[in-house]
């Protein structure tokens, strides 16, 4: 019975998933069908990068909210230097993205000042940095250096931006299952003193998830300029939000010591269906439901995960 | 040599003992009345009874929010969901007053409505927020990102995601009205703080919010009603941000459930932390809250009254949170 508790709580929000797919391939048409799908996956790889550099910060006990503004900023920077080629924008809007990781990680390790402050002001600065050199405006990238194949291109009929999602998942899934760098990072969440006494680089490991968190955010910057052809200064509102509800969904605790990098994943994709679902919902023409029953459906979907989550949680302690 | 050392390594210290709770009081203050100073000194027209009063609308409702993020941070949690509080509130009270809900047969009567239903209604939904945190042991930050993300839907669907604009006297004098050449809204914001202030300091309603963000454990052991206290805190935040949504509409002369309140919950806990008050709770200052928004408000008001484009005040900011935190951290060790 603890079992098949454990392993609703491992994979329940996979068997949400499913069920969410089920029901969306019964109800609509073109559902399942490869323009749905492709589109999905494309848009939604974006938030997948961002949330699994929340997933390895959540995991340390840590937060970092400037993931938003710091995609936003990264995808002036890459527009700016697509008309140099894939490459240099492609670095450039990771580089500019790594920046701003590494400056919260500093905040947060050497000036010991608490990841939720230091990452707000992480995201302040890197709002006001991309605002700055971009002039208030949207920047245009270039459509003939070949900038654009990075996020509208295919590799194998597969969306590119989808690859480089899957890529990194299976980076990150490998890193935190199988080397001591993910043991590490559990291990300064389940408790940082006791990590610190156990002779853990308890420093190195933090400042490392929240550069590696920055640099993802810079990577779906350059994804954000390269599928909408413009760095956007003003995007990436609530994104960070978005991505702590995708990766709380997916089953890592806040308090950090426990987490899965597939279940973030499931996580993504769970939250990105509802909008996807209520589009078809719309298209039936049957009812219109406008956009904010989005974020009313996705709260609802974070309530019942968070219920459910505290309720296994209480129950498998109780058999332990 | 011993001897002529000692007075010299013994007043070092002496004076760093003197200062430092000396600092960690009045650091904050010190720094608001140096911008000000500056501010006499550089900015044109500064020392005008209209510089003052744009910067007191402007923090008013910010200040607002604050106080009761400040009571939820003492308690060791946090509010999210301020922002969406705000815009639910904002988007009802205009369908009431508008007599859109029902008809009243005086408009006093609709204004006088409006003024209650939505605060409380911001309340409840606080209270909300309090239950999921002590009922099911929800972390803070996920238990009031759930309003976050839906209570700005909710705000959307009273109104169809459609801005309502009005011109009623009656009702936005809360925003647009004076009192004694003083705005309307910074007396709220004053009665706000001075009765929060007074509530945590001298009542043992604000003792137990102190015991509960310093060690919960200690406290529910020493009796407090813990979860009671939670959920309370919760339920005066949700109310601020109520009463802080009705004077921005007002203030606006219309309602947009799209932008009321939107991202005012990091403005309030930049507030909260800029003021001393510490984020993993035990220790609070809602004195400290009103200076720490008044000096975020006016070094943004500095930058942009001396040319300096918004997008650079950003980044500014940005640097004073970390440099306040960091200060309050040396001063504390």
């Amino acid at each position: 019975m603890s079992a098949l508790l454990r392993l609703l709580r491992s994979q329940g929000v996979l068997v949400a998933l499913l069920l969410l797919i089920l029901f969306g391939a019964v109800r609509y048409d073109h559902f399942l069908g490869p323009f749905n799908i492709l589109s999905f996956v494309r848009y939604n790889s974006m938030f997948a990068l961002i949330a699994l550099g929340m997933c390895f910060v959540i995991m340390t006990g840590g937060i970092d909210l400037s993931v938003g503004s710091t995609a936003a900023m990264s995808s002036v920077v890459a527009a700016y230097l697509s008309p140099f080629g894939l490459l240099p924008g492609l670095l450039g809007g990771a580089a500019a993205g790594l920046g701003v990781g590494i400056l919260n990680g500093l905040l947060i390790t050497r000036l010991n000042i608490l990841p939720f402050i230091a990452t707000l002001a992480g995201m302040l600065a890197a709002s006001g940095t991309g605002l700055l050199i971009a002039h208030n405006e949207s920047i245009g990238v270039s459509y003939d250096s070949g900038f654009t194949d990075i996020g509208q291109g295919d590799f194998l009929g597969f969306p590119i931006p989808a690859w480089l999602a899957i890529l990194a998942y299976v980076l990150g899934s490998l890193t935190l299952n199988y080397l001591p760098f993910g043991r590490n990072v559990l291990a300064v969440g389940g408790g940082e003193d006791a990590g610190r006494l156990m002779g853990l680089p308890v420093d190195r490991v933090k400042f490392s998830v929240y550069a590696f968190s920055g640099l993802m955010a810079g990577l779906a910057g350059v994804q954000l300029a390269a599928q909408f052809g413009a760095g956007q200064p003003t995007e990436g509102v609530g994104w960070e939000l978005f991505s702590i509800a995708s990766v709380v969904v997916g089953g890592t605790l806040l308090t950090g010591g426990v987490g899965s990098v597939g279940a973030t994943l499931s996580g993504v994709l769970l939250l990105g269906l509802v909008f996807n679902i209520l589009n078809f919902e719309n298209g039936m023409g049957l009812v219109s439901l406008r956009a904010h029953w989005q974020s009313i459906l996705r709260g609802a979907f974070l309530l019942i995960v968070v219920i459910v989550q505290s309720r296994l949680a209480l129950r498998v302690r109780r058999k332990a | 040599m011993a001897v002529s050392d000692r007075p010299a390594s013994g007043a070092a210290p002496g004076i760093a003992m003197q200062l430092g709770p000396w600092l960690s009081r009045y650091g904050t203050l010190a720094a608001l009345a140096l911008l000000i100073l500056f501010n006499f000194a550089v900015t044109r027209n500064f020392a005008t009874w209209q510089t003052l009063n744009i910067n007191l609308t402007q923090v008013a409702t910010i200040v607002i929010v604050a106080v009761g993020m400040t009571l939820v941070i003492a308690s060791g949690g946090i509010d999210l969901s301020v922002g969406s509080l705000m815009a639910i509130a904002a988007a009802l009270a205009p369908l009431i007053f508008l007599n859109r809900i029902v008809t009243f047969p005086s408009p006093y009567l609709g204004v006088a409505v409006a003024f209650v239903v939505p605060v409380l209604l911001a309340g409840l939904f606080g209270l909300f927020n309090g239950w999921l945190i002590t009922r099911y042991r929800v972390q803070p930050i996920v238990g009031t990102l759930i309003l976050f993300i839906a209570g700005r839907g909710i705000a959307q669907s009273f109104t169809d995601s459609n801005q309502i604009i009005f011109t009623v006297p009656e009702f936005q004098f809360i925003g647009l009205g004076r009192f004694l050449g003083i705005p309307i809204q910074v007396l709220i914001m004053a009665v706000i703080v001075v009765l929060a202030a007074w509530v945590l300091r001298c009542t043992v309603f604000g003792k137990q919010i102190l015991a509960v963000g310093g060690n919960e454990a200690a406290a529910r052991l020493s009796g407090v009603r813990v979860d009671r206290i939670k959920w309370q805190v919760y339920t005066i935040s949700g109310l601020c941000s109520g009463i802080a949504g009705l004077i921005v509409i007002a203030r606006n002369s219309a309602a947009d459930s799209n932008l009321v309140g939107l991202g005012v919950e990091l403005d309030a806990i930049a507030a909260v932390a800029v003021g001393g008050t510490l984020l993993t709770g035990g220790r609070a200052s809602v004195f400290g809250t009103l200076i720490g928004a008044l000096i975020i408000q006016l070094v943004r008001f500095t930058l942009l009254a001396n040319g300096v484009p918004d997008a650079a005040a950003l980044v500014v900011k940005a640097g004073l949170i970390i440099l306040a935190v960091w200060l309050q951290r040396q001063v504390a060790t």
